[in-house]
């Protein structure tokens, strides 16, 4: 078994008086990837918003329980919430680039965290490029601006975004849902890729996908996680008959 | 299967409600344009014939029976200069804390009521609050400096509201994605927020110089009404004596005097004026954005 990179302990959250997420114990191992399914409004966005605290900005939401990334407890007091994100990035539903160029996409986070010199932000930039499969489309245009990209590419380059802070975790919340199934599939091949130097946790909808790239697979239902084990067992052999009813497609 | 009773879609039907529609729009258009041109070129016609050089360049002379409104338009530029050093940063500052930082949704909302509320009422208002508070009780006197600060606060609420609406026209996914890189709060509005509302603050900016521009109520109370000498001095010293704008200068040369030659003259001027503080403005917007 690889190492734990981040594990959440008898994690409860609340919107309001609605609890949505009841008692999560799931482990999230070292570069692998963990796939979160399960229908809409099961819980598992919410899920992987608490992982680097996307949601402290909405104000009705507690949380209980424990979040560790490496050893350390996220809702901790004295959390820097600004280096936790560096360390574990996001990348959202649909492409968000900024409304600048790509070059000036990729560098935000480096920016963000003080790096002002423009050789080590070039090399960010190229190196952020190159890992997210996208540098060949656009090293010509690097001063262009982002938003005249293809969705495809505009998710790539979300993806290079969140790479160029040197994350060690990567939250991608149904990066592909919004793509066409090639751009789909350079994504899946990107992730696989990944996983390699990064813990990756994705949420998706597509259960073929979820088989295809994860190497864990948490099933989730109604704020509870049913069943977790490795994607191979959860596929092929599951314990629990909701699981096996749902990614049979009996319902969700 | 195409003889069915739609008939031929080559074949164009004509739909009376579509054209009388059409036809309805367009003549309220063509009237509000025809309208627009009517106005500013009456002015500019009737105006125009007044003004020369020594019209715009020097201050009225009794002795001589010249008319001058070089003060005027000094003193104009002062106040809407002066008035938006205080209020653009005050206003967006303001609207930034509003909708970004304020975390008691009532007290946000009866700011908002209020400043609605005080972007409404008559500008006479401004000028009786201003004479009582800026001039009587802090001692300013009517004075120019009097007048910027009456403005001042005329046109905060404008500036607040314009650029309150343009951060929440922000797509939520920008700051999603921000905070999401890590991004501090002032760092997302600094590089993302003021940025994208950049359009929506300076449209602000344009309609608080419209509305500087054309106020002469409460300057006449603030600022004090007459422009019968050349500016000498320095700013400071200028901004601590009375004197009065265009607007001011139109309302006493076609009021208490008569003369509306000389009244569509500084109609004339201030049209130009604003239209070239709009460009100025637009030009602005066009270098930031391509920035």
């Amino acid at each position: 078994m690889t190492p734990v990179k981040m594990h959440t302990r008898a994690l409860n959250l609340f919107y309001g008086e609605v609890h949505a997420l009841k008692g999560v114990d799931l482990d999230m191992p070292e570069q692998c990837v963990t796939a979160l399914i399960g229908p809409s409004g099961c819980g598992k966005s919410t899920f992987l918003k608490t992982l680097n605290r996307m949601n402290d900005t909405i104000a009705s939401v507690r949380i209980s329980g424990e979040v560790v990334l490496d050893g350390e407890d996220i809702y901790a007091k004295n959390v820097d919430v600004t280096t936790l994100r560096k360390k574990a990035g996001m990348v959202f539903q649909s492409p968000n680039p900024f409304p600048m160029s790509i070059y000036d996409n990729i560098a935000y986070g480096p920016r963000i965290h003080g790096e002002k010199k423009r050789i080590v932000l070039d090399e960010i930039v190229e190196q952020s490029l190159r890992d997210a499969a996208i540098w060949d489309e656009v090293k010509d245009r690097l001063k262009k601006p982002a938003l005249g990209l293809s969705g495809g590419q505009q998710q790539r380059l979300c993806i290079a975004r969140s790479l160029a802070t040197k994350p060690e975790v990567l939250l991608m919340d149904e990066p592909t849902s919004a793509l066409d199934p090639i751009s789909t599939s350079k994504i899946e091949e990107l992730i696989d890729e990944l996983k390699r130097d990064y813990s990756i946790v994705i949420v998706t909808h597509n259960m073929q996908q979820a088989a295809r790239i994860s190497d864990y697979t948490a099933f989730f239902l109604l704020g509870e996680v049913v069943e977790h084990n490795t994607t191979g067992d959860v596929f092929s052999n599951p314990k629990d008959r909701r699981t096996e009813d749902y990614i049979t497609g009996r319902f969700g | 299967m195409n003889n069915t009773n739609h008939g031929s879609i080559t074949q164009k039907r004509r739909r009376p409600s579509e054209i009388l529609l059409y036809g309805l729009i367009f003549l309220l258009a063509a009237f509000l344009a025809a309208l627009v041109v009517f106005i500013i070129g009456y002015i500019l016609a009737k105006g125009l014939p007044a003004i020369s050089v020594q019209f715009l360049t020097t201050a009225e002379n009794p002795i001589e029976e010249t008319v001058g409104i070089f003060p005027s338009i000094v003193n104009t530029l002062y106040i809407v200069f002066f008035a938006l050093i205080i209020c653009v940063p005050l206003g967006v500052g303001g609207a930034i804390y509003l909708s970004e930082y304020a975390k008691n949704k009532k007290i946000v909302g009866a700011i908002q009521f209020a400043s609605e509320t005080l972007a409404g009422i008559p500008s006479i208002l401004y000028g009786i609050f201003g004479f009582v508070f800026f001039c009587v009780l802090l001692n300013l006197h009517v004075s120019l400096l009097a007048g910027v600060l009456t403005l001042t606060i005329m046109v905060l609420p404008i500036m607040m509201r314009t650029t309150q609406e343009a951060l929440r026209a922000v797509p939520k996914s920008y700051r999603d994605g921000a905070l999401g890189l890590g991004a501090t709060k002032w760092y997302l509005i600094r590089t993302i927020l003021l940025p994208c509302s950049l359009k929506g603050i300076l449209t602000g900016v344009i309609l608080s110089v419209g509305r500087m521009v054309s106020e002469s109520a409460a300057l006449l109370l603030v600022a004090g009404g007459s422009a019968m000498y050349m500016p000498r001095g320095s700013v400071w010293e200028q901004l601590s004596h009375s004197g009065s704008t265009l607007s001011v200068e139109l309302y006493r040369y076609a009021m208490s005097r008569g003369d509306n030659s000389t009244a569509f003259g500084i109609a004339s001027v201030l049209i130009i004026i604003v239209a070239l503080l709009n460009l100025l403005t637009r030009f602005v917007a066009w270098r930031l954005n391509k920035r």
